[in-house]
């Protein structure tokens, strides 16, 4: 029972998905089934906030390595909640003076504005910007020409780089923009590779993800593929 | 070539048009089109409607052609509801600035103090102008008494449109306005034509369009299906080995041997990705793996809903490899839905406990490489596998085993073995044949009608991409 309602329930919703593709009467079922995927979805955010609370407190109460930040996870969660729920600094909407909870929680100026502009953006275009020392790191290792094939890989690269900077069109100038040669300017190349080459190998892999999706699909449909249950019967 | 510009209401139409009548510059405006015509596009699934004119007779100047339909009831609501909240804002505004000034400059008032009894004036204004329907102005209607929004502005040639995104429960008509070079460089716009009749953009009982991707799908659906049944009559099925999953036995022992975790991440998305699936899926077989070893595995996953599928699949194979003691819910748990913060998370895990083995199984952005990256620089072995193009070269250049599209889906059925499941990998091969062979005659037909400029070919391939590919 425990397996077969899911798988049912699975079932059905994608059948009614595939038919409301084709047969629009059935349209306003597969949005109502999408709507029921938030549902579930929100319902479920009680449960990661009850996982949330559980492993920080144990953390703290434990005095488990790093449970400080563990304060600062649980003291900033309570405080962007209470920011959100009271409004906290929201000024009535203009078009409705008369109820002084109308307006957006989100508006410039408000407390969760403010947290979001000056505390969250920055923390995470911090972690973005890293990416870029990572980006370095892992070319370096990737470019090493160990094999015809890194040598091949590290040479394409070179040309890609090259082809987006001022120096690439430097280096190959001299050759006419209009003349028979003239796809063998860097940044002309770089435009070849990336359209002709990259674009080929990314097409093959979209391929094959579209009908590896295909596949999965069908065997999940079928109840053929119970894994995400946790398999068995 | 098709421009396109932004919708907006005729009110300002109408004044340009008025305006350019009055000009002492002004030459004499071309002729409207005659007999627009709209009909609901036969076959689809709603929405879209055919739109024709026919150019004035005798009018060779024309450079280019305007189509407008009428505002629907909900737009003008929105409209009218937009309008009044900006003019209130404007009002309001305006209301604050004179309290202030007054206030501080006559009054002597102090700044801080000024400003809370302005706000508070500003506030009691915009609800006197709020409680008076005729304060705030509506715009006025355009011709032929409506509302009307710019749909598109076509070339000369160009005598019939398909008009989309209209909503298939109103009703549209439309007119068109005929473009002429201006004086000054400008453009000089005919009078608008008559008005279409009404059209109803609904929905046919089946969409016809969409036909050649049922086709699609019940040649692959039929595939699979066909070898899923010849692998239950017993038939062998041989499937290439795949060195990622071969290697989730090493991974698992490698972190016994070294006494250290093992992370697994199911990437960022909910339970409605694909690729979640496909990371659950996986995240079963390394579980039970772990737990007939003894390993300890943590997963911090930023859904509620991906958590609770991986606590139900880790403790099915906590409970299937004998080991139910073993299983701890509280190793799998929520972080947090935002993608930074989710990922420092993960890095700072990786850095404080530096797992023997890290697995990134599901749908990944910007933050694949933070991740295999910071595993890489603990000296984990890592194994990778998303669908998602633009990510792969990062698992491939900071992972030692990459699952490649297909082949993360593909997991599932070599992980089991099952004679059902590996049909399914067969049927899917099928489907690539059938997609090769395309590929191969629709070059074929782009490249010779190219050569020999056939119309029957390039009509043919112009067929395949608009009705085949863009179903």
């Amino acid at each position: 029972m425990k397996r077969t309602v899911p798988l049912i329930i699975t079932a059905t919703v994608g059948v009614v998905l595939i038919v409301s593709n084709f047969i629009p009467a059935f349209r306003a079922w597969g949005e109502e089934a999408t709507t029921f995927f938030s549902i579930i979805a929100a319902i479920a955010f009680v449960l990661g906030g009850g996982s949330l609370l559980k492993v920080h407190l144990r953390k703290i109460s434990d005095r488990n390595a790093g449970w400080g930040y563990s304060i600062v996870v649980l003291g900033t969660f309570f405080a962007t909640l209470a920011v959100g729920l009271l409004k906290i600094g929201v000024t009535p909407n203009p078009a409705f003076p008369d109820m002084p909870w109308a307006g957006d929680v989100q508006a410039r100026g408000t407390a969760f504005w403010w947290a979001y502009e000056y505390t969250f953006k920055p923390l995470t275009s911090t972690m973005f910007a890293m990416l870029a020392f990572y980006i370095a790191s892992a070319a370096f290792r990737a470019f090493r020409a160990k094999n015809l094939e890194a040598m091949l890989l590290l040479g394409t690269a070179f040309i890609i780089l090259l082809g987006r900077t001022f120096a690439g069109y430097w280096l190959t100038s001299w050759i006419p923009i209009d003349g028979p040669f003239s796809g063998l300017r860097i940044e002309e190349l770089s435009v070849y590779i990336m359209q002709v080459f990259n674009t080929a190998g990314n097409r093959a892999i979209i391929i094959g993800i579209a009908l590896g999706i295909a596949s999965t699909s069908l065997k999940i449909l079928m109840g053929l593929d119970r894994s995400y249950l946790g398999g068995g019967n | 070539m098709r421009r396109r510009l932004p919708a907006t209401t005729t009110a300002v139409l109408a004044l340009l048009v008025s305006g350019a009548a009055l000009s002492p510059d002004a030459v004499a405006a071309p002729p409207p089109p005659d007999s627009v015509t709209a009909i609901d596009r036969p076959g689809d699934g709603g929405g879209v409607a055919e739109v024709s004119w026919t150019p004035a007779p005798g009018d060779a100047l024309i450079v280019g052609w305007q189509v407008w339909r009428t505002e629907t009831d909900s737009e003008t609501g929105s409209r009218d509801a937009a309008e009044r909240a900006s003019a209130l804002a404007a009002a309001e505004s305006q209301a604050y600035d004179e309290a202030y000034a007054r206030l501080v400059q006559v009054e002597g008032i102090a700044p801080e103090d000024a400003a809370v009894q302005a706000r508070a004036e500003a506030r009691d204004a915009v609800r006197a102008i709020a409680r008076d329907p005729d304060a705030l102005e509506t715009t006025e209607l355009g011709p032929h008494g409506r509302h009307w929004v710019l749909v598109d502005t076509v070339d000369p040639e160009v005598t019939s449109i398909e008009v989309g995104k209209l909503d298939a429960a109103d009703r549209y008509s439309f007119m068109v306005y005929a473009l002429e070079d201006g004086p000054n460089g400008g453009v000089e716009r005919s009078t608008p034509s008559a008005i279409s009749a009404e059209v109803a953009p609904v929905a046919a009982p089946v969409d016809l369009r969409r036909l050649p991707l049922l086709v699609i799908l019940a040649v692959l659906c039929g595939a699979v299906l066909f070898f899923i049944l010849q692998a239950r009559s017993g038939r062998t099925l041989k499937i290439r080995k795949i060195a990622g999953l071969a290697a989730v036995d090493e991974a698992v022992g490698r972190a016994t041997e070294m006494g250290r975790p093992i992370l697994f991440v199911p990437g960022i998305q909910d339970m409605d990705d694909l690729q979640t699936v496909a990371g659950i899926t996986v995240l079963g077989r390394v579980a039970k793996t772990a737990a007939e070893y003894d390993a300890r595995i943590e997963v911090p996953t930023s859904r509620s809903l991906v958590m609770s599928a991986a606590r139900e699949a880790v403790h099915a194979s906590y409970l299937s490899a004998g080991r139910s003691d073993s299983y701890n819910p509280d190793l799998i748990y929520y972080v947090t839905d935002e993608q930074f913060g989710y990922t420092a998370y993960a890095s700072g895990l990786i850095v404080r406990e530096k797992p023997a083995a890290c697995f990134y199984m599901g749908c990944f952005f910007a933050e694949s490489l933070i991740l295999a990256e910071t595993g890489n620089s603990v000296g984990a072995i890592q194994i990778a596998g998303t669908a998602m193009p633009s990510q792969l070269p990062f698992f491939v250049a900071a992972c030692d085993y990459t699952l490649i599209g297909e082949e993360f889906f593909a997991a599932s059925a070599y992980l089991s073995g099952q004679p059902d499941q590996l049909g399914s990998l067969k049927g899917q091969d099928i489907g690539k044949i059938l997609v090769g062979i395309t590929l191969i005659i629709g070059c074929l037909a782009a490249t010779v009608a190219a050569l020999t400029g056939s119309s029957g070919l390039e009509e043919a391939v112009m067929w395949f991409k608009n009705s085949v590919l863009s179903a």
